[in-house]
């Protein structure tokens, strides 16, 4: 039977990194994200989990240790958040280059300077570019689940890419909330043992692994970490649906909410998903025709099911907790790229806010329904918006 | 007819194929230190192919693995150029956690070790893992064109330090990763070079045995950073140990009190005392190593930056608890 336990995010992670059994975790910490290498150490130390814990010097070293382990062929996890992950930023080229299915937990922190520790999504959203898969989590049972679907999307023989899941600063790493934990043996059944196809510094069967690449291949190296995120797609929606026929939790890669006859459609990521799914129940109260739209897959980008989402709304308001500087949010510069060729769009507007932990509120997303009334009115608009931005203190 | 056996296994891990400059001392340096890890691996598991390796980018990397071809005959990853040891740090932990008997072999060059991979170098060293880290010292960043390192030696020319009107080239002295490498109490430090095949072999055999972490530091010549004929590799390596410029050493759990120091030939006069060695007068003058280089020419129109060599070469000495006397050559 799975049990329920009301835990923080951060535990979650490690329960699901206590569930997926990596034999090699290597970890450092960091602010948010502390607990998940304190809880797996627990599980080291009573016997729980079977694994080797390398405590490192530095995040920079701790991807490094999980591509040596991943290179010679073991499951293999670790976690981070803000500076550490951009400390790992080199590595994590290399480890999906080098095709190593790794899955590191994030807590999602916004980047110095000026030093936070509390929520956005700068620092992955900042590695979106590295080929890693990036799945953003709502709630704490999302952090769990999302983690034991990483490890099986990652080391699907069609993908063969590593995998990160965020979950939000303080908002899920630090709040309490009732997870289901799902029985080992399911789990066990769900991702089986890893077992490398190919040699992995077997000495009996020796390989040459992170060569050198002259011009005449280093571009096919790199199409075939284009071509995996590509397989990741159909790879992803597969193993959600067995998700689902084994623990009973659905997950799409676009979870929309209410937008069936939506105008203004908003959409987000993490656990300002569910902030919105309310909003957009508190405006349905007074009529107003708005919708929701959680993106739970964010890297490969779900292009076709945002074509999908922009063909229900006239108006689709990006809620961003992130920058892109000339542009807006990654998000706005994502969708922006997905309906570009389209005959019919919705118009976008951009909203970037909580940047640094700010509260987003119900007041700051009445500004960006005003902004979106204003767009689906055809009256002129900006196109990027700064919601909450405290203008008298500049 | 009886059949003399090899002083070294005839087994190729750094197999013919590379892509390194002629001359290389490196090459030479990867050569033995693979065979004499196959020794020790037969030795202690039975089983002559029981390693892995892990290489640091660097000169030594990018010419034994292009793509398509590999000049490895040995289980062989490259992460970058800072990581050797962490990336080693995980290959370790993954063959525990398989059960493989065997030993990691972590590779980086002066510049990938004694800088940039200075910190996970130390990581790996103080959290134990079964690693020999091999630090291959040719004194420059030679991968990228001759750049100075922190192990570049005092009065070198590297195109990072170029002697000039106010620069007499290089103008610190070499750091000493061996023996920061030995403050972390491991079980095996040694220093080696190619001038001395034999006992860098033995050194690696030795290191390759122990129970834990070892760090060797083989000194090899780069004709195209030092500017040195192609054919007087070993030459000038040897040169090296006799003049007093590089030290053969072990240490042992990190204990400086019974730090071995070898002779070093060419007729240098050595007095020890109850077994150690305490003194040592040097017969061959340290021109007649620098005179063989490129590097060092400049350094004969400034004998005054010739003699600070010989007094931070004394200093080195001091510190291994050595009194030398260095000759300078006859008028």
């Amino acid at each position: 039977m799975p049990m329920r336990k009301v835990m923080k995010a951060n535990e979650a992670a490690a329960w699901a990194a206590k569930l997926a059994k990596p034999k090699v975790i290597a970890a450092f910490p960091i602010t948010p994200s502390t607990l998940v290498p304190e809880k797996i150490s627990e599980f080291v130390a009573d016997g729980e989990l079977d694994a080797e814990f390398i405590k490192v010097e530095s995040e920079h070293s701790a991807i490094s240790a999980c591509v040596g382990a991943s290179a010679a062929g073991v499951r293999t996890f670790t976690a981070t958040a803000s500076q550490g992950l951009a400390l790992m930023h080199e590595i994590l080229f290399i480890a999906a280059g080098m095709r190593l299915p790794i899955v590191i937990a994030v807590g999602n922190r916004s980047l110095s300077a000026p030093i936070n520790i509390w929520n956005d999504w700068q620092d992955s959203i900042s590695e979106r570019d590295t080929g890693w898969l990036q799945f953003y989590a709502e709630n704490n049972q999302e952090a769990l689940d999302l983690i034991l679907i990483a490890f099986k999307v990652a080391e699907d023989e069609r993908v063969l890419l590593p995998a990160m899941v965020g979950f939000d600063a303080f908002i899920l790493t630090h709040t309490v909330e009732p997870v289901e934990i799902p029985d080992q043996e399911v789990v066990d059944e769900f991702l089986g043992e890893y077992e490398p196809k190919y040699a992995y510094l077997d000495p009996a069967r020796p390989i040459t692994q992170g060569t050198l690449a002259f011009p005449a291949h280093y571009m096919e190296a790199r199409y075939t970490v284009w071509e995996a995120n590509e397989n990741a797609k159909k790879v992803i929606d597969e193993v959600f649906a067995e998700f689902e026929k084994k623990f009973g939790r659905k997950y799409q890669k676009i979870e929309e909410y209410r937008t069936d006859d939506a105008e203004i459609v908003f959409v987000t990521m993490g656990s300002l998903a569910g902030t919105v799914k309310e909003y957009v129940d508190h405006l349905r109260e007074q009529g107003i025709k708005a919708g929701a739209a959680k993106l739970t897959v964010y890297r490969p980008f779900p292009t076709e099911e945002v074509r999908e989402l922009a063909k229900k709304a006239k108006v689709l308001a990006l809620l961003e907790k992130n920058v892109t500087f000339s542009v807006g949010g990654a998000l706005f510069q994502d969708f922006s790229r997905a309906l570009v060729n389209e005959k019919e769009k919705p118009i976008l507007v951009d909203f970037i806010l909580g940047l640094g932990g700010r509260d987003v509120t119900f007041k700051d997303l009445d500004e960006a329904l005003e902004i979106s009334r204003k767009a689906l009115a055809g009256e002129e608009f900006e196109e990027v918006n700064w919601i909450g931005l405290r203008k008298e203190i500049l | 007819m009886a059949v003399r056996k090899p002083p070294i296994t005839t087994r190729e891990y750094w197999a013919p194929g590379h892509a390194a400059c002629a001359g290389c001392g490196c090459a030479t340096a990867l050569k033995l230190a693979t065979k004499a890890f196959s020794e020790a691996m037969e030795e202690k598991f039975g089983d002559p192919n029981a390693f892995a390796i892990a290489q640091a980018t660097g000169c030594m990397e990018v010419v034994s693995a292009v793509f398509p071809y590999t000049a490895w005959k040995a289980p062989w990853v490259h992460v970058a150029f800072e990581n050797a040891a962490a990336a080693a740090s995980g290959v370790e932990a993954a063959w525990k956690k398989l059960g493989r008997k065997g030993k990691i072999l972590a590779i980086g060059g002066d510049g990938g070790t004694a800088d940039i991979g200075m910190q996970a170098l130390s990581g790996m060293l103080e959290r134990r893992h079964n690693v020999v880290y091999l630090m291959y010292d040719n004194e420059a960043y030679m991968n990228t064109g001759i750049q100075r390192s922190s192990s570049t030696p005092y009065g070198a020319w590297t195109t990072t330090s170029p002697p000039g009107k106010y620069s007499i080239g290089e103008d610190k002295p070499k750091k000493w990763v061996a023996l920061i490498a030995a403050a972390h109490q491991i079980p095996y430090v040694a220093t080696a070079s190619i001038g001395n095949p034999f006992d860098f072999v033995k050194k690696m055999k030795k290191a390759a045995k122990v129970d834990g972490p070892a760090f060797v530091q083989v000194h090899c010549t780069c004709p195209t950073g030092w500017k040195s004929p192609l054919e007087k590799g070993v030459e000038i390596a040897r040169l090296a140990i006799e003049t007093g410029i590089w030290p053969l050493f072990e240490i042992e759990n990190g204990d400086f009190f019974n730090i071995k120091i070898q002779a070093p030939g060419g007729g240098a006069k050595v007095k020890r005392e109850g077994g150690r060695v305490v003194a040592i007068e040097f017969k061959k003058p340290i021109e007649e190593y620098l005179k063989l280089q490129g590097r060092f020419k400049h350094l004969f129109k400034q004998p005054e930056a010739i003699d600070e060599m010989r007094e931070q070469i004394k200093a080195m000495w001091k510190v291994l608890g050595v009194d030398v006397t260095l000759p300078k050559p006859e008028e």
